[in-house]
């Protein structure tokens, strides 16, 4: 309940932060207040095709991130890894004419999430070879991605005409269902079902526990636990990775239908204020991933009808994350993350 | 064409590119050196970039400069009080400030610009050729001919150099980045230190975002430091926090991007996206040569 609490007081500051900055900005802050709750939760049709398409990838990202910071370890290539992953599922997806349905989703989900984790698998193996942080190394990999999603769409993976950058539509068989007479997909259900499993894993199994033990603290985990504390870190990097590639296969498979430039609108870096906001805890993230898909719709909706550009609930966003961090950081520091930030970037005399 | 200028071009478009990176990475070393890491370093930029705009436009490009300063100052003075302060998390908090500074800049400039803000034109700052100095052959132009941000980098960086290793500040500067605990100890005041490095660091990456708008590209455009922000976190890296190697790590970037210009006049036909990604591959593999040896502050993060 109170994990609840400081939540809601979080995203209630936000909004608050949000109001008063666009009436000190000369914009009508309660018409735009307004469009944006309309725009999230006004109609079925607002929460089904616009709140909860844009929950899932939020959501899924969201899990990948809880992963690697249960873990100790900082993602924040989650952005490079969604990129990654809608290339491939592209890419398979444009290769699967007169498959089955279940087939074709099934390979194509597949080469997103070993994308994302082949993405994630160059800072990891910089991290372990070299000692660089993966907090640079996945920051970079970011704008390389965008990068290749821009060649991709004016190269390889061009529309026939050769027009317009963009990829041809992928095969019928290898788009999600929809919910019929909206524009939700069955990515919505993987997104659930992902946050059951990952509940379980944490809660009930060895690797949740040594992953925690490691995000607690490596030392303490190598000493009194006998755990590999890199090695684990490693794991829940590359797990991380190919969660943010399954959520950029999913966008292809059940939203976009093809690769866009832009694809993503920062879903990597949302998706870190929405595994804060959940507290690192599955339900918790499936929770915060359907607030910050309605704050998204919503700020479609608030740029549309009150002229207020949707990048300012960027303002929101960082202020829920500040806010969260502040909550959970117990006095003296989050132990955990900064037990690790320190190790990875400070190799102490060792590597002197 | 002659070899000449098309070397001293591209020395010259290098050393543009790199400016920018070597001012931000200077402040972010005075900070990183405290144990600051500051991640918010992209945000600051960009509203650097947005402060410079809206100074320029309305009082000249000086007056431009001077807000660029002061909103990065601020901005890393809100960062200070959390992470100092508050004792949050560097890495999530500065992720959070970029954040917080990309819908400001975004829904600050449309409403001062409208959504068509592309045909803006505001005063820039012009090149200064140095006398004697710019005529020296091929390296002249390129570090002689530049705007006065350029030059304000290669003093700045001499200026670092002497105060963090020459002066009393410096040592407790640094002792903070070794151990705060124990610079505490000995009476250094390292909440103060930490807070003062990372403004100072504000004000440095301020004056980056200003010389990206006013001496380089003449308008502001969303997003548009387009993470050179944490490429200056990881120039920091190359250079093993020191002044000097910041200045050849920036140099280093600078050539790498002005190499697709060079190529790109040379008639080579690759997709110019390859030529996009190579500066941060580029960062990647030099980081990956380059840690190992090195030793960070021991205290960055805490």
């Amino acid at each position: 309940m109170r994990a609840l609490g400081w939540a809601v007081g979080a995203v209630a500051l936000g909004l608050a932060v949000l109001f008063a900055g666009l009436e000190a900005a000369g914009f009508d802050a309660e018409v735009g207040l307004g469009a944006l709750w309309m725009g999230a939760f006004g109609s079925w049709d607002a929460f089904s095709s616009s709140t909860l398409v844009r929950a899932v990838p939020l959501i899924l990202i969201g899990l990948g991130i809880s992963v690697a910071f249960r873990g100790g370890a900082i993602n924040i290539g989650a952005e490079g890894q969604f990129y990654a992953g809608a290339i491939a599922a592209t890419w398979v997806g444009l290769h699967l004419a007169g498959r089955s349905g279940p087939i074709a989703i099934g390979a194509l989900l597949l080469a997103a999430a070993v994308a994302g984790l082949c993405w994630v698998a160059v800072p990891v193996w910089l991290k372990l070879r070299f000692g660089v942080i993966e907090v640079i190394s996945t920051l970079l990999l970011n704008f390389v991605a965008v990068s290749l999603v821009s060649f991709m769409v004016q190269g390889p993976l061009q529309e026939q005409g050769r027009i317009y950058p963009q990829s041809d539509t992928i095969a019928e068989a290898a788009q999600l269902p929809l919910l019929p007479g909206s524009r939700l997909h069955a990515g919505l259900v993987l997104a659930v079902a992902g946050a059951l499993v990952l509940w379980f894993l944490f809660a009930k199994t060895l690797w949740g526990f040594r992953l925690r033990a490691v995000g607690m603290g490596p030392r303490a985990a190598e000493v009194s636990g006998r755990i590999d504390s890199q090695r684990v870190s490693a794991v829940a990097l590359l797990v991380s990775g190919a969660i943010a590639g399954l959520a950029g296969g999913v966008e292809v498979s059940g939203v976009s239908y093809a690769l866009f430039q832009n694809l993503s609108p920062g879903y990597g870096f949302t998706g870190i204020a929405v595994a804060l906001l959940g507290g690192l805890h599955p339900i918790g993230v499936v929770v915060a991933g359907v607030l910050f898909g309605a704050l998204e719709a919503g700020a479609g909706a608030m740029q549309r009808d009150a002229g207020i550009p949707a990048v300012a609930v960027y303002v929101v966003e960082a202020v829920v994350i500040i806010v969260a961090l502040l909550a959970t950081v117990p006095r003296g520091g989050w132990t955990g993350l900064r037990a690790v930030v320190r190790k990875r970037i400070a190799p102490g005399k060792a590597a002197g | 064409m002659d070899t000449e200028m098309l070397v001293a071009g591209f020395l010259a478009a290098a050393v543009r590119v790199a400016t920018p990176l070597l001012l931000a990475a200077t402040g972010e070393t005075v900070s990183e050196r405290s144990g600051v890491i500051n991640l918010g370093l992209e945000g600051i930029m960009l509203t650097g970039a947005l402060a410079a705009t809206l100074g320029a436009t309305a009082w000249g490009p000086w007056s431009g400069v001077a807000c660029a300063i002061a909103a990065g100052m601020l901005l890393a003075a809100v960062f200070a009080l959390l992470v100092v302060g508050a004792r949050a998390d560097q890495i999530i908090t500065g992720t959070a400030i970029t954040l917080a500074a990309v819908g400001l800049t975004g829904t600050v400039y449309r409403q001062a610009y409208g959504s068509g803000g592309a045909g803006l034109t505001i005063p820039t700052l012009e090149s200064v050729a140095i006398p004697g100095l710019s005529q020296i052959p091929v390296l002249g132009p390129a570090l002689f001919d530049q705007p006065v941000p350029t030059y304000l980098a290669l003093l700045g960086m001499p200026i670092v150099w002497w105060v963090l290793f020459r002066t009393r500040l410096g040592l407790a500067l640094r002792a903070t980045g070794e151990g705060a605990a124990m610079a505490r100890a000995v009476g250094v005041r390292t909440n103060l230190i930490r807070s003062g490095a990372t403004v100072v660091g504000g004000g440095f990456a301020g004056l980056a975002g200003a010389t990206l708008v006013l001496a380089q590209v003449g308008s502001f455009a969303e997003g548009m430091t387009a993470g050179r922000g944490y490429v200056a976190i990881a120039i920091v890296v190359l250079g093993r926090w020191h002044p000097g190697g910041i200045a050849l790590g920036a140099l280093l970037f600078g050539v790498a991007t002005a190499l697709q210009f060079l190529l790109q006049t040379l008639g080579l036909d690759a997709p110019y996206q390859l030529f996009l990604m190579l500066p941060y591959l580029l960062t990647l593999f030099a980081l990956a040569g380059a840690v190992g040896r090195v030793r960070a502050p021991a205290d960055l993060g805490r």
